[in-house]
């Protein structure tokens, strides 16, 4: 179950969507937000989709295992859809009771779930084609002129490397309690919402404990090694924006000025 | 209990990149009361397979069959088989989470639907059996107590179960020498009195050899040997060949000989050792 989680997980396959400069992707995918955001009709979102998918085909990425990522937000998905199909002013063309079902409802909630799905993809596309290190490494660079204005662009990175690097080990960990209160006849799955709170005590629990102990072990193994902020750190991998970031970049503003000229011009 | 386990086979994240096989046609009988040794190098599949036995995984393909009911059936209630095979994880200390230690061990008994005195009552008696002075700790929070004796709470959760199969996943590890002789002892005395089925899975060939009636050695998701600490402790190349040994007793043993020193070549304790080397230079001086 803990499994399905895709977010945050690298999946390599050395494609040349996987080569890409980090910063460049997640330049785009910023782009591809902001893109999902400024459209209005349902049109541009044809060629949003077709962005996507020619980006998962090149970067030989199971479609299934991109699809897996949106298990979990499928109640998410699936609330947003209805609570706006009912509650959408309008042309009534169906009443269940006090709901009515618009016509601008119907339209809201296809456009809402749509969004929805595709800026997860989007954004998962992102966390499996870059290893979290490259990742952060990238956030890092783009954060660095902020830094002037006092964002503490090294400390933020750092953190999130921290909490990437933390997520399958505290899955793993959530795995393990659960099975070993499991086999001590803890039940999680079944009783009403007060019962099932409870029995996530036995897990939660240990939990924190371990994490706190790991976030504990974790400093002090960083500062056994003298680590002391960002201030004159050098890398082993230094970043190099090359042909290929051009084009995925250019490909990209072309695709903000198609949906740009659609809210606009259109 | 008697446990069947057939043609057992179990793939990690199948259709991913990290696909993996954890275990690879496996096929095991252990008899009701045996006292069982599993042993393997990391990631040889023990975890795995012990997971298997309470179906906290479910198998890719095969059969476990636990006294005539086939534990991978879908109709089968887990609950019922977690009443019945009792697991202690590896490093069980850390799934502690109550506010006592009485509560923490009860909360076993207590998923099994017990009446309070009887979950009194096992709990007093669990925490007898791995030494815990039940008057002075109960009302104890766990995280006060040292690593060794959070230990014996978390494995005394599980004794208090009273299991008909106890597995226990490397419960030595990380202990000092005296805690590890302890416990060992106190789980060959629970087996002497339960005549329960217990499964102990460990690095260490002294302890195995011990101990356990029969062993089982697990190599890349297979069972490599399986047989009477004898048997297996005789296959000294395949033993070393995937990574393991034979308890470092056997080894001395194996130098007196090549010296000519006449012993008994199936000695695998320090007790059996000691007695025929007596024996030999009685022998000696009678010459």
């Amino acid at each position: 179950m803990l499994k399905d989680i895709t977010i945050g997980q690298y999946y390599p396959t050395g494609s040349y969507i996987h080569k890409l400069d980090p910063r460049t992707k997640i330049l785009v995918t910023f782009a591809l937000i902001v893109g999902l955001f400024i459209i209005d009709t349902f049109i541009p979102y044809t060629y949003i989709v077709g962005f996507i998918l020619a980006t998962v085909y090149i970067s030989k990425i199971p479609f299934k295992y991109i699809l897996k990522g949106l298990k979990p937000l499928r109640i998410i998905i699936i609330i947003t859809f209805v609570i706006n199909i009912f509650m959408t002013q309008g042309d009534v063309i169906a009443s269940l009771g006090p709901l009515n079902v618009t016509v601008e409802g119907v339209h809201q909630a296809f456009f809402m779930a749509i969004r929805l799905i595709l800026l997860v993809m989007g954004t998962s596309i992102l966390t499996l084609t870059t290893s979290p290190i490259a990742l952060t490494d990238g956030i890092e660079h783009l954060l660095n002129p902020l830094k002037k204005i006092g964002v503490p662009a090294h400390e933020l990175a750092m953190m999130m490397t921290i909490a990437l690097r933390f997520i399958p080990t505290l899955l793993e960990e959530t795995d393990k309690i659960m099975k070993a209160q499991m086999a001590r006849g803890a039940d999680f799955e079944s009783g009403n919402i007060i019962s099932r709170a409870k029995s996530l005590v036995p897990l939660l629990v240990p939990l924190f404990i371990s994490a706190f102990r790991r976030a504990d072990e974790l400093a002090m193994a960083m500062e056994a090694r003298c680590y002391r902020g960002g201030e004159n750190r050098t890398r082993m991998k230094e970043l190099n924006m090359t042909g290929r970031d051009v084009v995925a970049l250019g490909a990209t503003t072309l695709l903000l000025a198609v949906l740009l000229f659609h809210r606009i011009i259109l | 209990m008697s446990i069947k386990i057939e043609n057992l086979t179990y793939v990690y994240n199948p259709g991913s990149p990290f696909e993996t096989k954890a275990l690879d046609n496996v096929n095991v009988e252990i008899e009701a009361g045996e006292f069982i040794g599993l042993i393997g190098h990391t990631g040889s599949g023990k975890s795995t397979l012990t997971q298997h036995l309470n179906g906290l995984i479910k198998p890719t393909s095969g059969k476990i069959i636990i006294n005539d009911t086939d534990i991978t059936n879908q109709s089968v209630k887990l609950r019922d088989i977690r009443k019945k095979v009792g697991l202690v994880f590896q490093y069980p200390e850390h799934q502690l989470f109550e506010e006592t230690i009485y509560k923490d061990i009860a909360f076993g008994p207590l998923n099994l639907g017990l009446s309070e005195s009887e979950v009194e009552e096992r709990v007093k008696d669990a925490m007898e059996f791995v030494k815990l002075p039940f008057d002075e700790l109960k009302d104890r929070s766990p995280f006060e107590l040292s690593g060794g004796q959070r230990r014996r709470v978390a494995i005394a959760g599980v004794f208090a179960m009273r299991p008909e199969v106890l597995i226990l996943d490397e419960p030595t590890a990380g202990l000092d020498p005296r805690t590890r002789d302890e416990l060992l002892e106190e789980i060959k005395s629970l087996h002497s009195r339960y005549k329960n089925t217990v499964i102990l899975v460990s690095h260490s060939m002294e302890d195995i050899a011990k101990l356990v009636d029969r062993i089982i050695v697990m190599h890349k998701g297979k069972v490599a040997l399986l047989g009477q600490p004898r048997e297996v402790f005789k296959e000294v190349e395949t033993l070393e060949s995937i990574g393991l040994g034979v308890p470092q007793i056997s080894y001395l043993i194996r130098d007196l000989k090549q010296k000519g020193i006449e012993l008994r070549e199936d000695i695998f304790t320090v007790e059996e050792a000691k007695a025929e080397i007596l024996k030999w230079i009685r022998g000696n001086k009678n010459a």
